[in-house]
Parts: structure tokens; C-alpha cells; sequence
């Protein structure tokens, strides 16, 4: 109960006028960033670290977490409404929320995602509230073999989840893979599949990837159509709000999306996409809707946003306890911290109490301030979809270019989100699902270096995969995974006969 | 109302953005430094620090810092000559991790391509253990590799970087054969902290400061820095005083793009020197446990090209680059 009583003092600090006046700053600014693509609030925080360093310490750290929180918010109104991710970690919610926002259904989808992150926020920065000190334990226990364990896991769930068909579906996959090879290894320092191009030799970006097949294509592929048949997109169909029934197919996908967002950002290479994919592929599998997958299904928004969200209160975890930063974000986080003299680690939180609960304590009202801002923008966001669909799309374009551009000044990006688009919109046209693309290129390398680096450490004997309980496990639950569905179709085929 | 004062933040972060990108070199000392690496690390701090102590000492009236990661330093180093020739508002900050990591990429673009400004500071390598391994001091980890290097599992940063170099020196001091070490490069200090922490590999390496709170928290145990002898204290054990043939600093300079004007490079110089003099660098160096290592002009230019012919040798004689 001494958190409850820290957490207490952690309020006052919290409420005080100034640092509210910091949250709700950190929170707009965040909202805004996470709106557009490219840039995200680890560059913000970046450019707001020179200028808050004369202020006062608590208050411009609350600040940050704002923004952070506040860009996870934002990055899923632009993935719902006009199918462009703001960060890769709202891909998945780009998946369903823009099919339901093409039905009609976008109010929904906003406000089953505002309130999904809310709860998973709070739920979350409960669990770093009360867990922080037991998770970070079994955090610094996972190795690389077990990184590629749940690499495994995450590979077999996403790859069956997307697309009608397994060959369409593995063959954007390795698209992906194929994708995430170019650039310079880490383990060996060599280039691959750079061509001597220098802007190669640094991976290719995801977001790059992200908004090339998401919106360029999207916008190709849609001006395509147009003299065949004219789409007609309705703004609001039915009730903009949340109907029972939505709230009823919500809940539970906000608790799952929670429960797989905060254990893996915890993890100092977890991350947030792998939860947002997890929770996507869950959400298909358990459905009672199965039919509504692929026309826009609310389980498909609530479960991946709420992921996504509980994954950022996951990375404060090493962040606040050992000072390990796992995400860009994070890592501009510690230097603000540094920047007062102050190293987060085992020892901040007897140094410095006061600061930490402050933050923690901020980080609930942040959230509070977030669902009162962004439910009231519901209305007027979905209005974005009465625009014509020439002008929308043109806007599109503007807006994925331009954001690329500022994340990664050079003409070499721009051609690559050019032939992104292509490539995107020639999958569309011949009916391959896009997104196991991108789960390849960020999946892929991290697998690979994870293996890689589990092999260096154990001589070069696989059976390290096996011998390490955490890795076990999640291999069978892997194996479990690919096997299961053909043994069950085997069965009801068995079962059928006998009828 | 919520709505359009939205639009207007969002206009306003665009337009910053956009203007960051293309903003030119105005009379006022504006400043643009380039970190060739993710935000968070060394010379991310480096630039930041830099920022923090031009600005509030009035030398700079803005300085932006912008990141480039990548390949130890490859692909910002590129940006700099190949996009930035001849822009006297720019510095790029390196070190001697980047001194390595142009050789083992054989990258196309070299220093000798750079302006040369002033070398900052420098930082001496930490060897650790986990707190519960058997290994207490750099004798017995010594003695370890002797009996078998690819046992012995070194976590660091990028293969090739100062770390990877001070490993193999380790084990050549220690009479192994350096190109046998079992290295194993991760990204980012984070990733290789919790490789360490969590018991994953035998010893860690990388700079002092990225170890000090762990070691504080009694969660590592430092078993040597690579000070010279006569620098040790009982805190701080240096690793050549223990009869391991090992001396080597990480150090951190800027360098500017080539095709500057002597007037540009000039004005940079004493802009650098200004800085390296100010109570506020100062306090940041004190604050950081940077050690203080300010050579600028000709001597920089002259040690900076003795330091790539001493590293190409270490490299080739370990065998990271084939001559």
C-alpha cells in the first residue's frame, strides 16, 4: 500500500496549476505530432529539450509524458479517418477503423479507440504504479532467444490472421522480409542489398513503407476506380456515438490489447507493434463476428488501440527503474532527465520521490485530459470525410509526402515512397493484403539479430531455443498456433463424415 | 474552437519543421549540429550538451540539433559532405567509434573529406560482470579468455566501435587471440544493459557512464576502466594497473563539412573555443564525468590523422580489417 501513499503524494505535485498547465501543453502538442506522419513525439521532445531547460524539472518531464501519451492518441485518428498510420504502432488499428470509417462508421471507431486508450492508459500507469519493481526483473531475464521465441509467436498469429488466403498472405510477408534485409547487419557491420546507396545502408524506414503502401497506394488505387465506379463515401451512417452493442463488443478487447501492451513494452526490445499485431490477431480469432472482419469490425479498433496505448506506460518501466530506454521517445525522455542532473535508474525513486509520483500521478490526468479532448473532436473529425473524394485524396498525398520529407530529408525517400505506392496499389489491385509487409520489415531484422545473437552467446548450439523456459514456451505456443486450425478443420471434417 | 486552435498547432509544428530543414546560415550565430546516431546515445548527448552550453552562454543565438543513425556514423557522415558542402552553420559531432566504423564499412567517404574543428572530450571503457558472477577482478577475467575466447561473451555497442576495438585489445593484452572473441554488438545501450543485467553474457563493455548507476545499485561489478595506471583510485580500478596491457579513451570531437571558407572555419573554431571555456560547458562536463580533453585547429587536425593511422593498424592486427 505504500505506492497508494506515494501515488497520493504524487497528486499534489500533479495538481498543482503550473504542472497541469504543462500536462495539457504535452498532451495538444502530442496529439498533434501523432496526427502527422513522420513526425513523431521523439523528435518533439527533441526539439522542446533545449527550451525547457530552464524550467522546472517535474514540470517539463510531465510535460514529455504528455506528448507521449498524447502522440499514441493522435497517430490513430489519421490511421482510422484517411488510412494513414501517424506511427507504425497505429498500423494495425488502420486495418479495420478505416473500412469502418468508409462504412459510415468512423464515429465509432474514434470513440471506441479514445476510450480504449484511456482505459488501457490507466490501467497501464496502474500497473506501473503497483508491478514496475517485479516486472523489471523478469524483464532483464529475457535473452535474445527468447526475443526470437516471440518473434516466432508474432510471425505465426499475424501471418494466418491477414489476407483470405495463406499463399497471398505468406507472400507479402516475405515481401516484408525481403524489405527488412537491405542495410548494413548489425552483428557483422556489412552492408546487404544496399547497392552502394548510403541512404539504404541505414534500413528502410518504416513509416516510409507505412504511408507508401497505406496511403499512396490507397490514393492510386482509388483515382484507378474512378471511371469505373464512383465510391460514394457517407460521413456518419447510423449513430456517430457508441451504441450498446459497440460498447459491448468493446470491452473486452480493451482489457486483452491491454494485457498484451503492457508486459511487451515493458520489455527493453518489445516494442509497441508486436502487441498491436498480437492484439489484432487475437481479437479475429475470438470474435463472434467473424463475418465483420474485412468490412470494418469495432474489435479489430478497440483491441490494437488499447494495445498500443498500454505499451507506452510499459516503456516507462525500464525507463523509470533502470534507466534503460527502449523506444526513441524513451530515450529523448532520459536525456530531459539528465539534463536536470538526474539519472533514472534503481536509485531515482529513493532520490528523488517527489518527481517520480509526480510524473506517474501526471500520467493519469494526462489520460483523463486526452478522452475530454479528443471525444468532442469526434464529430468534427469524421466531417473530414464529407470532403470530395478528389480533394481528400490530393490532401492525402500532400500530407504522406510531406511528412516522409521531414522525417528523413533526401530524395532517395521520396523515391521510395513512390514505388511504395506503387507496389501498393498493384497488391490491391491483385487482392494481396498489405499490412504483412510491414510486419515483415519490422519483424524480420529483429528476428534475425535476435537468433544471431542467441547462437553467438551459446557456442552455436540451437538447442539454447529449448533449454530457456521463457523460449520454450513461447515456441510451443507458436507451434500450437500453426498446427491448431488444420487440426481442428481436421476434425470437424472427421466429425462431418460421422454425421 | 478546440478544433481550429488543433489546426493551429498543427500548422505551427509543420511550419517548424518545414523551416528547421531549409534554414540558412543568417549573420547571428546559428548553429545546426548533427548527431550521426540515434537520440539517446553518446553523441546524441554530446550535440544536446553542446546545444544546452552555446545557447546559454550567448555564443549561438539557436542551434538545432537533427539525428542521423546509422552504420556508427557511415550514413551522417555521407549527409555531411555529400549534402552540406561548404555550409559554414554546420558541425557534425564524431569520435573515435566513427574513426573504426569508416574503416571496417570501408566506406567510400573518409575524415581526411571533413573540416576538422576541435576534439571535446573524452570518455575512458568500463569492463563489468554481472554482481553475482565468479569473476571479481580484470586478472581472472583475463585468465578466462586465455582459456577459451569464444567463451567469454562480450556485450558492447556496433561491431567495429570502440567497444568491439577495446574488447579484442583486452583479449590480445591478455595473450589470447584477439580475432577468436565471442563479441556480441547490440544497438543502443538499453538492449545490451539487460543482456547484461539479466546474466546473457559474461562481461559487458562500453563507456563509464552508461554502467555508473547500475554499479552504484551494486546490480554490476566494475571490473576495471581503461585509464592509464596512474589515474586509479579504489573506486575507479584501472585495468592496466592490474597488469593488463590495455590504455584507451573514447573520444568526441566535431568537424564541419568540407569546402568551407577560412573565415567560416575560422569563426566555428572560436565559436568552439569560446564554448570549451564557458562556466556552463564546464559544469556539463562535470556533470556528465566527461573528461575534459579540448584541442582545437591545426594540433586536432594533426592528432586526428595520427589517431585513423593507429586505428587502422589495431584493426587490421585483430583482424577486423583486412589490409
Amino acid at each position: 500500500m505504500e505506492a497508494f501513499v506515494s501515488l497520493a503524494h504524487g497528486l499534489t505535485v500533479a495538481i498543482q496549476p503550473m504542472n497541469l498547465l504543462f500536462a495539457l501543453i504535452g498532451v495538444l502538442l502530442g496529439t498533434a505530432v501523432g496526427v502527422l506522419p513522420g513526425i513523431g513525439p521523439a523528435l518533439t521532445v527533441a526539439l522542446l529539450l533545449p527550451i525547457t531547460f530552464k524550467l522546472d524539472p517535474a514540470g517539463s518531464i510531465i510535460m514529455f509524458a504528455g506528448i507521449y501519451y498524447g502522440g499514441m492518441y493522435g497517430g490513430s485518428t489519421t490511421a482510422i479517418l484517411i488510412n494513414t498510420p501517424g506511427e507504425s504502432a497505429s498500423m494495425a488499428t488502420a486495418l479495420e477503423g478505416n473500412l469502418m470509417a468508409k462504412a459510415g462508421r468512423g464515429g465509432p471507431a474514434l470513440a471506441t479507440s479514445a476510450i480504449g486508450s484511456f482505459v488501457a492508459g490507466t490501467i497501464a500507469t496502474l500497473g506501473l504504479t503497483l508491478l514496475a519493481p517485479y516486472l523489471v526483473e523478469l524483464a532483464v531475464r529475457f535473452g535474445p532467444e527468447d526475443y526470437f521465441a516471440l518473434m516466432c509467436v508474432a510471425f505465426v498469429t499475424v501471418s494466418a490472421t491477414f489476407g483470405d488466403s495463406p499463399v497471398r498472405g505468406l507472400t507479402s510477408l516475405f515481401i516484408g522480409l525481403l524489405l527488412g534485409l537491405v542495410g548494413i547487419d548489425i552483428l557483422s557491420g556489412q552492408s546487404r542489398l544496399s547497392f552502394g546507396v548510403p541512404e539504404l545502408y541505414d534500413n528502410i524506414e518504416v513509416t516510409t513503407l507505412a504511408v507508401g503502401l497505406f496511403a499512396v497506394g490507397e490514393a492510386l488505387y482509388v483515382a484507378s476506380r474512378r471511371h469505373i465506379h464512383e465510391e460514394k463515401l457517407e460521413a456518419v451512417r447510423g449513430s456517430l456515438w457508441m451504441t450498446k452493442e459497440d460498447w459491448k463488443r468493446s470491452w473486452k478487447p480493451w482489457l486483452r490489447g491491454t494485457l498484451y501492451g503492457f508486459p511487451i513494452g515493458a520489455l527493453p526490445a518489445g516494442g509497441a507493434e508486436i502487441p498491436t499485431f498480437l492484439s489484432y490477431a487475437t481479437e479475429k480469432r475470438l470474435t463472434k463476428h467473424p463475418e465483420d472482419f474485412g468490412k470494418g469490425a469495432i474489435e479489430g479498433v478497440a483491441g490494437p488501440e488499447a494495445a498500443n496505448n498500454a505499451s507506452a506506460a510499459g516503456t516507462l518501466v525500464p525507463l523509470l527503474t533502470l534507466g534503460l530506454p527502449t523506444s526513441a521517445t524513451a530515450a529523448m525522455m532520459l536525456a530531459g532527465f539528465q539534463q536536470y542532473g538526474l539519472n533514472p535508474g534503481p536509485l531515482l525513486f529513493a532520490e528523488r520521490p517527489d518527481l517520480v509520483w509526480g510524473l506517474i500521478a501526471s500520467l493519469f490526468i494526462a489520460n483523463g485530459m486526452l478522452l475530454v479532448l479528443n471525444l468532442p473532436l469526434v464529430g468534427l473529425w469524421v466531417r473530414l470525410l464529407s470532403i470530395p473524394q478528389p480533394w481528400l485524396y490530393a490532401g492525402i498525398l500532400v500530407f504522406a509526402t510531406m511528412g516522409t520529407i521531414a522525417a528523413n530529408p533526401s530524395p532517395v525517400e521520396l523515391v521510395m515512397l513512390t514505388v511504395f505506392g506503387v507496389l501498393g496499389f498493384l497488391m490491391r489491385r491483385f487482392d494481396f493484403p498489405i499490412a504483412p509487409v510491414v510486419v515483415g520489415l519490422i519483424l524480420g531484422p529483429v528476428a534475425e539479430s535476435q537468433l544471431r545473437r542467441a547462437l553467438s552467446i551459446s557456442l552455436g548450439d540451437p538447442m539454447v531455443l529449448l533449454e530457456s523456459p521463457i523460449s520454450a514456451t513461447l515456441l510451443f505456443i507458436a507451434l500450437v498456433a500453426l498446427v491448431a486450425p488444420f487440426v481442428l478443420k481436421g476434425l470437424g471434417r472427421f466429425k462431418a463424415v460421422e454425421d | 474552437m478546440t478544433q481550429f486552435r488543433k489546426g493551429l498547432w498543427r500548422t505551427a509544428i509543420a511550419a517548424a519543421a518545414v523551416a528547421g530543414f531549409v534554414g540558412t546560415a543568417a549573420a547571428q550565430m546559428e548553429l545546426k549540429i548533427m548527431a550521426p546516431a540515434a537520440p539517446g546515445g553518446g553523441w546524441d548527448q554530446t550535440a544536446r550538451s553542446m546545444q544546452q552550453a552555446l545557447t546559454q552562454s550567448g555564443i549561438a543565438k539557436s542551434v538545432q540539433v537533427t539525428n542521423v543513425p546509422g552504420a556508427g556514423g557511415s550514413i551522417g557522415i555521407a549527409q555531411l559532405v555529400n549534402n552540406s558542402k561548404g555550409d559554414g552553420s554546420q558541425l557534425m559531432v564524431m569520435g573515435y567509434v566513427m574513426v573504426g566504423a569508416l574503416l571496417t564499412n570501408k566506406s567510400p567517404i573518409t575524415l581526411d573529406q571533413t573540416t576538422p574543428i576541435a576534439r571535446l572530450t573524452a570518455e575512458y571503457e568500463a569492463i563489468v560482470v554481472p554482481a553475482n558472477s565468479p569473476i571479481k577482478d580484470a586478472k581472472e577475467l583475463a585468465a578466462a579468455i586465455k582459456a577459451d575466447p569464444a567463451k567469454v561473451t562480450w556485450a558492447g555497442g556496433s561491431a567495429g566501435g570502440v567497444d568491439h576495438i577495446a574488447a579484442a585489445l583486452f583479449a590480445k593484452a591478455a595473450g589470447a587471440d584477439p580475432t577468436k572473441i565471442n563479441y556480441i554488438p547490440f544497438s543502443g545501450g538499453g538492449e545490451a544493459l539487460a543482456a547484461i543485467l539479466g546474466g546473457k553474457v559474461t562481461a559487458g563493455i562500453s563507456g563509464y557512464g552508461e554502467f555508473e548507476s547500475q554499479i552504484k545499485a551494486g546490480k554490476l561489478r566494475l571490473i576495471g576502466l581503461t585509464t592509464p595506471a596512474d589515474k586509479a583510485t579504489a573506486d575507479m580500478p584501472s585495468i592496466k594497473a592490474q597488469g593488463i596491457d590495455l590504455e584507451i579513451a573514447n573520444w568526441r570531437a566535431v568537424v564541419a563539412p568540407p569546402g568551407i571558407s577560412a573565415d567560416q572555419k575560422k569563426a566555428l573554431t572560436d565559436a568552439m573555443d569560446k564554448m570549451a571555456k564557458s562556466k556552463e560547458w564546464q559544469e556539463i562536463l562535470k556533470a556528465k564525468g566527461w573528461e575534459d580533453a579540448y584541442q582545437s585547429g591545426d594540433a586536432f587536425a594533426k592528432s586526428l590523422a595520427e589517431e585513423q593511422t593507429r586505428t587502422k593498424e589495431v584493426l587490421t592486427s585483430v583482424g577486423l580489417v583486412k589490409s
